[in-house]
């Protein structure tokens, strides 16, 4: 393997030279030749069909919350195919050297296959997709016609997808860090990692997480400035509460994780001392600081999640929730928790034992309103009338999947228990768990429940049974095998093995990741298969399931405005309640209504900000001036721009309405 | 905390059936505590996880929509007498898990000296703990047996029931010391010393290796743990004296360069001041010592200055003696700034030229107690 030299610098071209593009690497050659053939396919299709246009007036300018919400859905599901990718090379290797192989991944290419895998799945697969599903649904639910700050709602998506880009680059341009998905230091300064991949990965995470501050501001705004009226806190739907938290937590946490890296950076590149091992430097301020923001990131995560399930539990099961009340409280008590248990990702670290008793317990004490949740879930199926639409498969799945992974998450809590757990694949198992088992399925319970409101039409189920039935049997076979090599005493990370003793357990795990593929792969059926058949499963009442919160009044897709008059609110399921009274739709006396209009500033600013990056990484700092200064300049004309909102006329309203009115008859009459 | 062995044999058939659960079969008493904290844990958490999976199953067939039979309430969504039951179920478990962490964590606390060599076997009053010192290295382990003088590399021998007091250091990134049959982990890292307590009660030969991800050679940064009974630790010690390799200071900084997969080595002699020098991050003698730079930082800090002059400041400071610096400065009648104040003392009044011109002074190590305020 020739390393290549990042120590050059050149004026003009920063550390840029020829050296760096990895195309020795036969994995990395094949891969950037796939990527060059389908990127090209991509692109000339799009020429083709001359949609240029149409995605960038139509989308990529949109201010549109649910345009937004549904790029978001769209990166996500790019880079979950990116970050699989890596799963299934790591689960390759492992298999193969397990067995008495060699395998065919060097340790500093396999290093940064697991660093990218963690770092992607969190934050540019996980992240989007919940802030995707909050941008989509959030607003409907609250009867609002767009977010408080829609400008901002753009701009904070391209911020996410610059990141993305900057990750994605690494891959055929130098290399991405082998530090692990959370660069510990020392390992991640300069001293130990002296290429640009760590580099990439602190302004990647920089970058996109200036996105997910602002689009975190941006939606506590909007759920506290802009519910409909009669919406008391305690009339939210329960998917806006945790809506709520779960952007009071990224408000609160993501500036920590900013302010670590940017302490990173002054390590790197002005030879600052923060953590490093010598001159005062001290890594383990790092890992305390990483793990304040990361443990509550976690519940980032799953909180929107607990409220996808809450509502699609309650719909299915034709039944109220059980306990809003209580699901209220126990979100509340998980937000401010969240803050007071960083410490259990390091009790090995070597805190004494109050200090290590004192946070096991707290981790513990979570999970007593993440099972009252779990038991408010149980009591609105009970003496429900359950259909079994695809979005419930996904539920059941969590339910029994998830208490599994709370169960071992609990055991590493208590700290002598996680001296010989930490850091195996029993950890690794247990995270895999609840992410897979929660968010995952969460998301694609929360995609095939609100995709109908979203396009207009319904996914085919029996794709969407395949694709449950192949993540919950991967999963599954994928992650119980690790449970056990985690108790054989086997570490995360490895590429290489001696002796052939795990050999089944890794093979077993390498099936299971087989079927996650044949899962992702069926899901991507059921898209294409549903567009194809659209017609078939059209949905022209926009209200599918049988809703009970406010999204499910308007029609599907929902008219640009959302609500030609805003609802008022009188009840928690305010759509059940409205359907009860025999809610009668407006036909006239519409009024105009105040909308943003579209612009082109956030898709611009975030590509200017994602060439500064770019420099920056490279120690191109002519280029990183002349970015930066452009980029706040372009930022600051933008403020100057009054053109930004205009009143949509009520002929244009009445119009849209006439139309669904029409369609709601015809739906009537064909009954 | 007694449950039945029969319920805890029961209900870990399942896990021990596998021959090399080494976590939950281990060889070590601290190990196996543990493995049973993880046994009763999950046994504690079963009580919730068990009636809700099995309720999730029943319910979700029950009340199915095609079972036309079963109850519909749709407007029911609130039952006090339920919603007691949920918060304080769990509530209850897990203050008996807490009880439980709280007690288990104090006992088996890493630092603290073993009390007890096995189940049925409580610890001798005078009994002194071998001390074996734990260097991780990109990427190898070596391991310094003080009062024996000898030292390994990527491999470690104690006897059987006898107490081990591991002092645990890194030479390079964050690292974590883990042989799971003898007890749970503890990190390694640079310019400090974390601790951990351990006894191994059957003889044989157990896998140790890093826990914690340190770079490109990770993978291979294992080591074989002997435990033997005495006769077989002499043998070993003696073995390892027969190498005839000294480790100082020059073999230490050889050995410490990056190497992948090390073999197996052994070093007849220490230097003592070695693991000193290795904690302070000055095994290279043009290195200030750690412990040094805080002296001079606590007298008000030299910056850049420090490090220039890290032959004045080499050897002023050390653990058994804080205040070398001040005796040293006070032999030298050099006045400081804080002599009149009771802000702390400041280098820029210190003269230099003064210290150096005894050179070979060795601090006084009789006088630990002077005051940095009181000082005149």
């Amino acid at each position: 393997m020739a390393a290549a030299d990042y120590s050059r610098w050149d004026p003009l071209f920063g550390k840029l030279s020829w050296d760096i593009f990895p195309f020795h690497e036969p994995v990395v050659l094949v891969t950037f030749i796939g990527v060059v053939v389908g990127g090209l396919a991509v692109l000339g299709t799009l020429t083709y069909f001359r949609l240029w246009g149409y995605l960038w007036k139509e989308w990529f300018t949109s201010i549109d919350h649910k345009k937004i919400g549904i790029m978001y859905m769209v990166l996500a599901l790019i880079m979950l195919v990116r970050g699989f990718a890596d799963a299934l090379l790591m689960r390759v290797q492992q298999a193969w050297t397990a067995s008495g192989g060699d395998g065919y991944l060097v340790p500093h290419h396999y290093d940064q296959i697991f660093t990218a895998h963690g770092m992607i799945m969190i934050f540019f697969v996980a992240m989007p997709f919940v802030t995707g599903l909050m941008n989509f649904v959030m607003p409907l639910q609250i009867g609002a016609r767009d977010v408080a700050f829609p400008f901002l709602n753009n701009f904070s998506f391209w911020m996410t997808v610059s990141g993305a880009v900057l990750v994605m680059i690494s891959l055929f341009v130098g290399e991405f860090s082998t530090a692990g998905w959370l660069a510990y230091p020392p390992l991640s300064g300069i001293q130990f990692s002296p290429s640009v991949g760590v580099d990439y990965y602190i302004w990647a995470l920089q970058i996109a997480g200036i996105g997910t501050t602002l689009s975190g501001i941006n939606l506590v705004v909007t759920i506290v400035k802009m519910r409909a009226p009669g919406m008391t806190y305690m009339k939210m739907p329960v998917f806006c509460w945790t809506a709520l938290c779960t952007n009071i937590l990224i408000v609160a946490t993501f500036p920590i994780l900013t302010a670590t890296l940017v302490l990173l950076s002054l390590d790197r590149y002005l030879g600052m001392h923060f953590f490093t091992n010598e001159l005062g430097g001290n890594p383990m301020m790092y890992v305390n600081l990483i793990w304040i923001w990361g443990h509550p990131e976690v519940y980032i995560l799953i909180l929107p999640i607990f409220g996808v399930f809450s509502e699609i539990v309650s719909t299915f099961s034709g039944k109220r929730l059980f306990g809003y009340t209580s699901m209220v409280y126990a979100t509340a008590v998980i937000t401010i928790l969240s803050y007071i248990v960083w410490l259990h990702h390091f009790f090995t670290m070597g805190a004494g034992a109050n200090v290590n008793s004192f946070f096991g317990i707290t981790t513990m004490v979570i999970s007593i309103p993440t099972g009252a949740k779990m038991f408010n879930w149980l009591f609105t199926i009970y003496k429900g009338r359950i259909k079994f639409e695809v979005p419930m498969y996904w539920t059941l799945g969590f339910m029994l999947t998830f208490v599994i992974g709370g169960m071992t998450g609990v055991m590493l809590a208590v700290p002598p228990a996680d001296y010989v757990l930490h850091n195996s694949l029993f950890l690794i198992a247990h995270f895999h768990n609840v992410i897979i088992g929660g968010v995952v399925f969460g998301v694609f319970a929360a995609m095939t429940y609100w995709f109908p409101k979203a396009f207009g039409f319904r996914l085919a189920p029996f794709w969407g049974k395949v694709s449950f039935w192949c993540w919950l049997i991967g999963f599954y076979l994928a992650f119980m095998p690790l449970y056990v090599l985690g108790l054989m005493g086997v570490t995360r990370r490895l590429s290489q093995f001696e002796g052939t003793a795990y050999s089944i357990y890794f093979v077993v795990a390498l099936i299971g990741a087989l079927f996650v593929a044949a899962g992702i792969a069926a899901f991507l059926i059921q898209i294409v298969v549903s567009v194809r058949n659209r017609e078939a499963l059209r949905d022209t009442t926009g209200d599918p399931w049988n809703g009970r919160t406010l999204e499910w009044s308007t029609s599907s897709p929902p008219p640009y405005y959302n609500f030609a008059f805003t609802p008022r609110v009188h009840d928690i399921d305010s759509w059940w309640q409205m359907k009860q009274a025999g809610y009668e739709r407006p036909f006239d006396r519409f009024e105009p209504i105040h909308m943003p209009r579209y612009t082109s500033t956030g898709i611009i600013l975030a590509g200017i900000i994602t060439v500064l990056g770019f420099a920056l990484i490279w120690h191109i700092w002519w280029l990183a001036a002349v970015t930066f200064v452009v980029a706040i300049a372009y930022a600051i004309d933008h403020t100057f721009n009054y053109d930004r909102d205009y009143y949509v006329q009520p002929d244009e309203v009445a119009g849209i309405e006439a139309e669904r009115t029409k369609l709601l008859a015809a739906e009537a009459a064909s009954k | 905390m007694r449950i039945p062995k029969s319920a805890l044999l029961l209900a870990a058939a399942p896990l021990l059936s596998g021959c090399n659960l080494v976590v939950m079969n281990p060889s070590g008493d601290v190990a196996s505590q543990q493995a049973q904290l993880i046994i009763y844990s999950t046994i504690l958490m079963l009580i919730v996880v068990l009636p809700v999976m099995a309720l999730t199953i029943i319910f979700a067939i029950k009340y199915r929509s095609s079972n036309e039979k079963a109850e519909y309430k749709p407007d029911w969504n609130h039952s006090t007498s339920l919603e007691i039951v949920i918060w304080t179920v769990p509530m209850a478990i897990i203050m008996c898990l807490a009880g439980l962490t709280w007690v288990a964590t104090h006992r088996l606390e890493p630092y603290a000296p073993l009390q007890r060599i096995s189940g049925d076997k409580m610890i001798e009053e005078d009994h002194e703990p071998l001390v074996v010192q734990v260097v991780a290295m990109d990427w190898k382990w070596l391991f310094i047996y003080p009062e024996q003088g000898v030292a390994a590399v990527n491999e470690l021998a104690a006897p059987v029931d006898r107490p081990i007091k591991f002092e645990i250091t890194s030479s390079t990134v964050m690292n974590s010391f883990f042989v799971p049959a003898l007890a749970g982990q503890i990190y390694a890292m640079a310019g400090m010393q974390t601790e951990l307590n351990a006894v191994i009660n059957e003889e044989g030969v157990y896998d140790g290796f890093s826990a914690n991800y340190s770079g490109a050679g990770f993978s291979h940064m294992r080591f074989k743990f002997h435990g033997v009974d005495e006769a077989g630790f002499e043998d070993w010690v003696e073995k390892a004296r027969e190498n005839e390799q000294p480790l100082d200071r020059t073999a230490f900084l050889k050995l410490d360069e990056p190497s992948i997969a090390n073999p197996v080595a052994y070093y007849s002699s220490v230097d003592p001041e070695l693991w000193n020098a290795v904690i302070n991050l000055c095994v290279d003698s043009n290195d200030l010592c750690q412990n040094d730079m805080m002296m001079v930082d606590a007298l008000g800090g030299g910056g850049l200055e420090g490090i220039h002059l890290r032959d004045v400041f080499a050897g002023i400071c050390s653990a058994g003696n804080p205040s070398g610096m001040l005796s040293r400065i006070r032999e030298n009648r050099v006045t400081a700034r804080a002599d009149e104040s009771e802000g702390p003392l400041s280098l820029s009044g210190i003269d230099i030229a003064g210290i150096l011109k005894r050179p070979g002074d060795t601090p006084d190590l009789a006088d630990g107690n002077v005051n940095l305020n009181t000082d005149k």
